[in-house]
């Protein structure tokens, strides 16, 4: 019988997405670009906050924007009615994006024109948590119709992003959710998270956000 | 549904060390994962012996170490293990503060692989 032997290898898994990541950090900062990969649950706001985003800063900055949806043009095509220059990915039935795709995605865009570049990940609170996509900033949206309890159902999504936007606060009146028992759930996940309460529909709380997005924007391109 | 993507990954490297060792199998290849993943044991197997298939590492066994979430708490400094769930807060053991911190639980490691 053969005798079996250990190699040591000490590898993190997603060695190959991360070195890829880091590349893209790189030509990011080379091009003085801030890039936000926004993640959600699908009918969280996602394009929406996009739109109001665009909305708010394209007087100010070079927008771009790298759609992640699955398999529809939907939401590229009412990016590009702003006037803002959209990529499309073909994820498939891809449950995330990750460096590699960013990389291409980055391709196809004029990075030397832009300011601002927003990813709109698939919509899954598992699966994009996992991925480094080279982003400058994580971001997530929690609408209030989803619940308080999610910090407990999907910890590792609250725990890499460095800013939550809370959508649809209008509905709070109605609902149960409870909005101090859920801050607290995120900051025992993410100590340092920011959090945004907005209402697309009402253009509540966009402007904080709109200026949270400025400052880091600015602080890349002063 | 990402653990195929996690899955090649662990397969390339594994292969890359294997091929640069000049193994004739890898019967075993051990992981250490942080329970915050979602990844789920038999999934990778699965997707494993299906993406393995006619390489050095065909048949290989997957042995998943699983590491803890790891909170240390605010308060008293204390750390401890914790779990989620629906309805299940996280407060510390010791002193019953719920300023707590998540400091670990995110490994996604490949420590070794068994080889002919």
């Amino acid at each position: 019988m053969e005798q079996v032997r250990l190699i040591e290898i000490k590898e993190e898994v997603l060695s190959d997405n991360r070195e890829v990541a880091s590349e893209v950090r790189h030509r990011l900062e080379a091009n003085k670009v801030f890039m936000l990969n926004l993640m959600a649950s699908p009918g969280a706001g996602k394009t929406s906050l996009i739109l109001q985003t665009i909305k708010g800063l394209k007087d100010t900055f070079r927008i771009g924007v790298i759609e992640g949806d699955i398999a529809s043009t939907v939401d590229a095509e009412k990016v590009s009615r702003e006037g803002i220059p959209a990529v499309q990915l073909r994820t498939g039935g891809f449950c995330h994006l990750d460096a590699p795709m960013i990389q291409q995605a980055l391709n196809e865009m004029d990075l030397a024109i832009l300011n601002f570049v927003i990813i709109e990940n698939v919509g899954n609170l598992v699966c994009p948590a996992e991925f480094d996509t080279g982003a400058t900033k994580r971001a997530m949206i929690l609408s209030v119709p989803e619940g308080d309890d999610k910090p407990l159902k999907y910890p590792l999504m609250f725990s890499v992003c460095d800013v939550l936007v809370i959508n649809k606060i209008d509905y709070l009146p109605d609902s149960d959710f409870d909005m101090k028992a859920f801050r607290k759930r995120v900051h025992q996940l993410n100590r340092a998270m920011t959090i945004f309460e907005i209402s697309c529909r009402t253009g509540e709380g966009i402007a904080p956000w709109l200026q949270w997005l400025e400052t880091q924007i600015r602080s890349i391109r002063p | 549904m990402h653990e195929l993507a996690v899955t090649e990954s662990i397969l390339n490297i594994v292969l890359k060390h294997a091929e640069s060792n000049g193994v004739a199998k890898v019967v075993g290849i051990n992981l250490r994962i942080g329970e915050l993943s979602d990844l789920q044991n038999k999934w990778i197997q699965r997707y494993f012996d299906y993406l393995s298939k006619g390489t050095l590492a065909d048949g290989a066994i997957l042995k998943i170490e699983r590491t803890p979430i790891v909170f240390q708490c605010q308060s008293c400094h204390r750390e401890f293990h914790g779990s989620f769930g629906p309805g299940k807060d996280v407060s510390c053991p010791k002193c019953g503060s719920t300023s707590v911190t998540l400091i670990g639980g995110r490994e996604y490691f490949i420590k070794n692989i068994e080889v002919l």
